[in-house]
């Protein structure tokens, strides 16, 4: 009896190919699309290893992270690299998300039965954007320093629990060690262990619902998931991870000086590009809208939007009935158009 | 005929095919396992350098004594001997690896862990250690002890 043999009648994986070559993805003109779960997937792996690399010789404590973070980059072999791969491919991954968001919030891919899959997926991006906001403060350098104390005043102005939510972030009052213990549990532990949960659930519903096909767009036929469509995927990561290698030894990420709490706060501090358009509307907004405090109506504006964004597939009800209302392609439209609009005001004004 | 002729060709090109992607499966492998593996290494963090360490003050290791102190990042232990004289030598068992002590009682050194037994000179009386502890060159300035590798 072969070692194949001997395998497949423990793990049976015989079973799962023949699940696997039974999937199909349907082939049209959208279909380019159906990659973006896949490349998202690519970027959050990759930073789960790079991650547990990092953590060899990563050190959570305020006297001690930017220098464990300078050893890394200089005198361990390929530091650099793994550190820089981490940095660019958590952009890379806040940005894959999006575009997955995009792609199926555009082919009404969450209508039923994919409500669940849209709801968990619409979570894994807050989980994502909760890894790079915790994430950036851990090396402990002065812009992270700054733009987390900005970042958890804002938490601070959500109406009623916001003083309580800023001072769970921060562990006190003030950023301090207490601070940075705290992100580099929630960014180690918590977060790995929520996003563990999201996606088993969100590509376990992927596998039993198949690949949604856009409402009226003429399907061309159908070709295998395996392996036809995995191997373009494959592909696919193979060309990102080279891309990544290149950017990552090209463009280094600054470490910048370390923080110092008692220093002044340096000119010019923005946050992470995918923060920068809440940043400038909060900017923009009155100090005083109708009695309110300008910022609080800000950021409960935000949350309300983002109580929306989950509750989408409950809300479009033409697309459950595989109707094409263009009410909601519109809003999304529009609402992408703020984010590009604020994004670019923000850059400008940093310039 | 033909189509017998033409069968074993197709099968070596698919042969071939699935030879070359196992390879580029593994040289892909390699090329990203080589840096992880290097990263795993960890980097030097002190150079060995020749210092010299003051291990403490004169006066206050009193005869039939020893106290630990660090040298070039380990462990070292410094001692006066019941004659007077003063010794230093690695702090490390070449057993595996327990800090020694000074037992004033047995008038040397000894190791916890296992039992093991080192004279004044460093060298084995008894116990599992299988090598001697290295012995430093002390040199006293004054008051202090100076220590250096011999
Ligand atoms: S380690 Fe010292 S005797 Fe075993």
């Amino acid at each position: 009896m072969g070692v194949r043999d001997w395998l497949n009648e423990r793990l049976r994986y015989e079973a799962a190919q023949a699940f696997l070559e039974k999937k199909a993805v349907p082939v049209h003109r959208y279909a380019v699309t159906y990659y973006t779960g896949g490349v998202t997937l690519f970027f959050f792996v990759v930073q789960v290893l790079t991650g547990l690399l990092l953590l060899m010789y990563y050190r959570p404590a305020s006297d001690a992270a930017f220098e464990s973070v300078r050893l890394i980059i200089a005198k361990v072999r390929f530091g650099w690299l793994v550190r820089n791969i981490h940095v660019w491919s958590a952009n890379a991954m806040v940005g894959a998300a999006v575009l997955h968001l995009a792609a199926t919030f555009f082919s009404r891919a969450y209508r039923k039965p994919r409500e669940l899959t849209w709801v968990s997926g619409v979570l894994l991006l807050g989980v994502t954007l909760a890894f790079a906001f915790t994430g950036y403060l851990l090396p402990w350098n002065t812009l992270a320093y700054f733009a987390t104390k900005v970042g958890t005043e804002i938490a601070g102005d959500v109406p009623v629990i916001g003083r309580a939510l800023m001072v769970l972030l921060r562990g006190g009052e003030d950023i301090t060690a207490a601070t940075l213990i705290r992100f580099f549990g929630i960014h180690v532990a918590i977060l790995p262990a929520l996003a563990t949960v999201l996606l088993g659930l969100h590509l376990t519903l992927v596998q039993i619902h198949g690949m949604s096909r856009p409402i009226s767009v003429r399907v061309r036929g159908e070709e295998r998931f395996y392996p036809e469509f995995m191997l373009r995927d494959f592909i696919v990561w193979v060309v990102l991870l080279g891309g990544l290698a290149v950017v990552a030894t090209l463009w280094p990420w600054p470490l910048g000086e370390k923080a110092d709490p008692l220093a002044p706060a340096p000119a010019g501090l923005r946050p992470e590009w995918y923060f920068l358009f809440m940043y400038q509307t909060l900017r923009m907004i009155p100090g005083r809208i109708a009695g309110l405090e300008g910022e609080a109506v800000g950021v409960t504006l935000f949350a309300l939007t983002g109580l929306a964004l989950l509750l989408v597939p409950f809300l479009d009800c033409w697309a459950q009935r595989e109707h094409k209302h263009p009410l909601f392609p519109a809003l999304g439209a529009a609402a992408f158009a703020f984010v590009l609009l604020m994004t670019a005001l923000a850059l400008v004004a940093g310039m | 005929m033909d189509e017998l002729s033409a069968r074993p060709q197709r099968i070596r090109r698919r042969r071939f095919l699935d030879y070359s992607f196992g390879a580029a499966l593994a040289a892909l492998a390699g090329t990203v396992l080589y840096p992880v593996i290097n990263y795993l290494i960890p980097p030097k963090t002190k150079e060995i350098t020749h210092q010299a360490v003051v291990a403490g003050k004169a006066g206050e290791l009193p005869s039939n004594s020893g106290k630990i102190f660090a040298f070039e990042g380990r462990p070292a232990i410094v001692l006066r001997t019941p004659d007077g004289e003063v010794r230093a030598f690695t702090a490390v068992c070449t057993h595996l690896a327990c800090n020694v002590q000074y037992r004033p009682d047995l008038q040397h050194i000894w190791c916890a862990c296992h039992d093991g037994h080192y004279d004044l000179h460093g060298q084995v009386l008894s116990g599992p250690p299988p090598r001697p502890l290295v012995e430093y060159k002390v040199t006293l300035k004054g008051e202090d002890i100076i220590v250096s590798r011999t």
